[in-house]
């Protein structure tokens, strides 16, 4: 469950940025978690329930953007969608690929009051 | 608090008051945080990374699911390199030092990290390790990971290699199973090759797995137990220290 970990990091963002403001309350989070980030989303809400009590976290909306995977293939140049790691470029069937999105794992912004 | 790495936030106190505003209070700021969720465990990692390269340090990130083989690979490498590498190791496991004892007994230097309920170590866990340990010059550091094919692979040690230990009485989809680790690793070893002949496990088909999955993996097939391949390990080893030096 590093699922768990990674809640725990958010917090202290959160929080660093929040008391940073002078702020005594953040209403809402707003996160970018790709889908290729390693991040299971039911291990993440549980984490998240159990671990953000009683910090400024507790009861904050949560916004989450799911950014989707993408690669470009390094043998044909081609872009395209992958859901997998092993995926294959749909072009010429190579895996030798560079991941550009889908690995993000940010907390963009906060509103705090 | 910790004052080389700023740490004492783990124990950070969450008792502030509470104000529950309305959900849809509004008049809120906005903040651009822009933050790494891994941020600090990368800066930490970083920082290790720089103390190993600074040093000279080949530190190897050990992974593998529960019972592959990485403390039985490490036994038999600590003992046949005895006199041509300086070695240390740092045992990450849940619970107990058993794997930490059995490297004791082979006359290496040993740390052992109990990580409670944490599935992984963290690169915090390692500076402090490290820390203790004071590993010297010219050696290689062996970093046994918790037993866990997930939750390692997110987060780097400030390794200089990652390597994923797999062995034959796993299926062979292991790596599309997992594609987070062996995406991340720069060497994949199959142990228990002995079982073979005794197991329904498709060498070649496991090893197009994790080449789908990282095209640049490089694969040694070995068994702990009869030693077949682990001179192939050995090669990888020395070939990874720089110049050599550390394996003379
Ligand atoms: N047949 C066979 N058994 C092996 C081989 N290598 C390891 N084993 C056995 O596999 C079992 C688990 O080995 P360990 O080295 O403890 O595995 P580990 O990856 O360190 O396990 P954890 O630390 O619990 O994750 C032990 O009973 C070993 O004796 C091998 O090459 N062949
Ligand atoms: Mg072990
Ligand atoms: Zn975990
Ligand atoms: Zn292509």
């Amino acid at each position: 469950m590093h699922e768990l970990s990674i809640v725990m990091s958010i917090i202290d963002i959160a929080e660093t940025h929040a008391r940073n403001a002078s702020s005594s309350a953040i209403e809402e989070v707003e996160l970018d978690i790709g889908e290729l980030s390693g991040v299971e989303m039911a291990s993440f809400d549980f984490a998240w329930q159990q671990a953000t009590k009683q910090t400024l976290l507790e009861g904050a909306r949560r916004q989450v953007n799911r950014i989707p995977g993408k690669a470009v293939c390094l043998d044909c140049s081609a872009s395209f969608p992958i859901r997998q790691l092993y995926d294959p470029c749909p072009v010429c069937g190579n895996h030798l690929l560079d991941i550009v999105s889908g690995k993000e794992l940010r907390v963009r912004s906060l509103i705090v009051v | 608090m910790c004052a080389t790495c700023g740490c004492g936030t783990a124990d950070h106190d969450h008792h502030h008051s509470h104000d529950h505003f309305g959900e849809h209070s509004s008049g809120g700021v906005k903040i651009d945080v822009e933050q790494d969720i891994l941020y600090q465990n990368n800066l930490l990692a970083q920082r290790n990374r720089g103390y190993f390269e600074a040093k000279n340090i080949l530190a190897i990130n050990l992974v593998s699911s529960p019972g592959s083989g990485k403390t039985t690979l490490l036994e038999k490498t600590l003992l046949d390199l005895k006199d041509s590498m300086k070695s240390c190791v740092i045992e990450g496991d849940q619970q107990t030092s058993h794997d930490a004892d059995r490297i004791h007994a082979t006359g290496t230097k040993v740390v052992q990290i109990n990580t409670g309920k944490g599935c992984h170590l963290d690169a915090h866990m390692v500076l402090h390790a490290v820390q203790g340990m004071k590993p010297e010059n010219e050696s290689v550091l062996f970093i046994e990971n918790v037993g866990n094919l997930v939750c390692p692979a997110m987060f780097d040690l400030g390794e200089s290699e990652r390597v994923v230990v797999m062995s034959v009485t796993e299926g062979e989809d292991k790596p599309v199973k997992y594609p987070d680790m062996f995406h991340s690793s720069t060497l994949c070893i199959i142990n228990k090759t002995d079982l073979l002949p005794y197991v329904p496990f498709n060498l070649e088909k496991a090893k197009e797995y994790a080449r789908q999955v990282n095209p640049k993996l490089e694969i040694i097939e070995v068994s702990c137990t009869t030693g077949e391949g682990l001179d192939k390990w050995y090669q990888w080893l020395e070939s990874k220290t720089l110049a050599g030096s550390a394996i003379t």
